[in-house]
């Protein structure tokens, strides 16, 4: 796959580079929202909105945003599509909205959305920056629906709403659905067995030759949005922080 | 060779006692309260206890086979978690909920031992993780102690501590909380089976007192001054006789992995978890509190560890500069 490429994007953004079970990034509406299948999905398509067109606006800026002030200049462009989603979903989806409550106006402030025009929207063309956009979003979405579907399984019995275990009430044999799974501590523990089980793919896939390639243009990339800042007090302080690294190596 | 020759290291001198023998100890001195859970609920406890004890050996042996460890379940730690977990279910529990503690031994061994890194690693005492993990689950089940067969008339299904709660002091039967005639959790009803395995553990030295004391005479002020019923000593012994307070402040606040190690921090706990009861139980919605107030504080502990070390003999602590 030629990097940069739409496909490219997606995959990194779904598969290789997924926001939640490997860069753990917004892990508080992760852990807050996946109480069903269903708040997942509107979490996470949400998000995707917000992201896609917040990419690419901030992409079609990029060269006209200082760089001093990018952050501020980030968040108010992620903020107007915030603001559009929220009323809308208020609008048009009431109920979803009452579930997720504060979680839609905090979209402003997840981080995926501020990494992806930092690391990456802030240094590329349109076309890949909107694809990168969709294919984190996709990969958030998936990954809250994956984390929602199991809780709303074993936490009671259904999925989308629909009961697919029988209940075991009024003395019949059934499920008894494990209620703490949808109650706050099943969500970190859903979260961390999900997390084990895609390392331990993870770390056959290595054992048998094929690695999953290297990141790029990532948050994870080796601090590449500081050293490629172009602010020169910035530059300054990496130069430095590097200098005194090298002594620091040269004297052992 | 001859045993003078045998040059090994320190420590020279070694107590008989390892984990097992400790664990064994901890076993027999529970072994009261078992079996007295088992007479007063009946078959359905004795199964709940084995069930318990099966399912918690089962998951460390089978979880240390697939992550290929060496198998610890001889050290019995397991079987001590299974039975605490047992003595913390509602006594006369249907027997269709047979699967309610082999699921709680599960996650008490592998999830909150087990994947911490096993015995000494866990920060929370496995076995009162498993049980309020059972309790946020199927509250329901875990607070119905309706099915009391025994000498039941008075309390009508709740449990004394309920009772006390609301405002039905005049009627609790002392010497029936002290023996343990009364609804509860398997192990928790009778305080002079629990004082005789406590006395037991005391005497060869497996737990100190310092935990236990502080945190029985912590709850007694906090529940004097803020019990609502003013100087009442009936009031304080059934508060103590009833629910969980003697099973935890000497059976689990002093299990050694998640209580302080050192000696003022002992203390320091045991006045934490005193405070925590007497808030949970007393301002509380609930009736009980001491699993609560243990598995917060087992949290806690790193902290007081980190405020309590003491001086290493002979290093004389350098005075403040400043004022002199």
């Amino acid at each position: 796959m030629t990097p940069d490429s739409a496909t490219e994007r997606l995959y990194n953004g779904i598969v290789k580079e997924n926001p939640v079970f490997i860069q753990l990034l917004g892990i508080c509406p992760t852990l807050a929202v996946t109480t069903s299948a269903i708040n997942g999905i509107g979490m996470g398509l949400s998000s995707t909105v917000v992201l896609t067109l917040s990419n690419i606006i901030i992409s079609l800026l990029r060269k006209v945003i200082p760089d001093r002030v990018r952050m501020p200049a980030f968040i108010v462009v992620v903020a107007s599509f915030v603001t559009l989603v929220d009323f809308l979903m208020h609008g048009f989806m009431n109920s979803l909205y009452q579930q997720l409550g504060i979680y839609i106006p905090l979209i402003v402030v997840n981080c995926i959305i501020l990494g992806r025009a930092e690391s990456y929207a802030s240094k590329h063309g349109i076309v890949s920056s909107m694809f990168d956009g969709l294919g984190m979003g996709l990969g958030f979405t998936l990954s809250l629906l994956f984390i929602g579907g199991v809780r709303e399984i074993l936490g009671s019995g259904a999925f989308l709403g629909f009961q697919i275990l029988p209940l075991a009430a009024d003395g019949k044999i059934g499920y008894t659905p494990i209620s703490i799974f949808v109650l706050a501590p099943g969500a970190f523990f859903i979260l961390a067995l999900l997390v084990v089980i895609m390392n331990v793919v993870r770390a056959n896939a290595e054992k048998k030759g094929k690695p999953l390639p290297p990141a790029q243009n990532s948050c994870l990339a080796d601090n590449g949005a500081i050293q490629e800042s172009n602010d020169p007090k910035v530059k300054q302080a990496v130069e430095n922080i590097k200098a005194k690294s090298a002594a620091r190596e040269g004297g052992k | 060779m001859s045993n003078l020759l045998n040059v090994t290291s320190a420590p020279h001198v070694r107590a008989k006692d390892d984990t097992q023998r400790i664990m064994l100890y901890v076993i027999l001195s529970l072994v009261p309260a078992a079996v007295f859970g088992i007479f007063n609920f009946g078959i359905s406890a004795a199964v709940m206890i084995a069930l318990s004890i099966g399912s918690c050996v089962a998951s460390e042996y089978i979880f240390e086979r697939i992550v290929k460890k060496k198998s610890t379940i001889k050290d019995l730690s397991a079987v001590v978690t299974g039975l605490l977990l047992a003595l913390n279910l509602p006594g006369g529990m249907k027997l269709s909920y047979w699967w309610m503690p082999v699921l709680g031994g599960a996650f008490a061994i592998v999830i909150v031992k087990m994947l911490y890194g096993g015995l000494g690693q866990n920060f929370m005492n496995p076995a009162l993780g498993a049980r309020c993990f059972l309790m946020l689950s199927f509250a329901g089940v875990m607070t119905d102690f309706s099915n009391y067969k025994g000498y039941a008339d008075t309390f009508g299904g709740a449990t004394p501590l309920a009772t006390i709660k609301n405002g039905g002091l005049e009627s609790v039967d002392l010497t029936r909380l002290f023996l343990g005639n009364i609804p509860g959790t398997i192990g928790e009803t009778s305080a002079l089976c629990l004082l005789i395995g406590a006395a037991f553990l005391i005497v060869m030295k497996v737990i100190d007192i310092r935990i236990p004391l502080t945190y029985i005479l912590t709850f007694s002020v906090f529940a004097l001054i803020f019990g609502g019923h003013g100087f009442d000593l009936t009031y304080l012994a059934a508060e103590l006789c009833a629910g969980g307070i003697i099973l935890g402040a000497f059976f689990m606040a002093t299990d050694y992995v998640t209580c302080p190690i050192t000696p003022v921090g002992k203390i320091v706990f045991g006045v934490c978890l005193g405070l925590l009861t007497g808030i949970f139980r007393i301002f509380g919605g609930s009736a009980e509190g001491v699993s609560y107030a243990i598995i917060f504080c087992n949290m806690l502990v790193p902290l007081i560890e980190r405020f309590t070390i003491p001086n290493a003999f002979g290093i004389v602590k350098e005075k403040k500069e400043g004022k002199s």
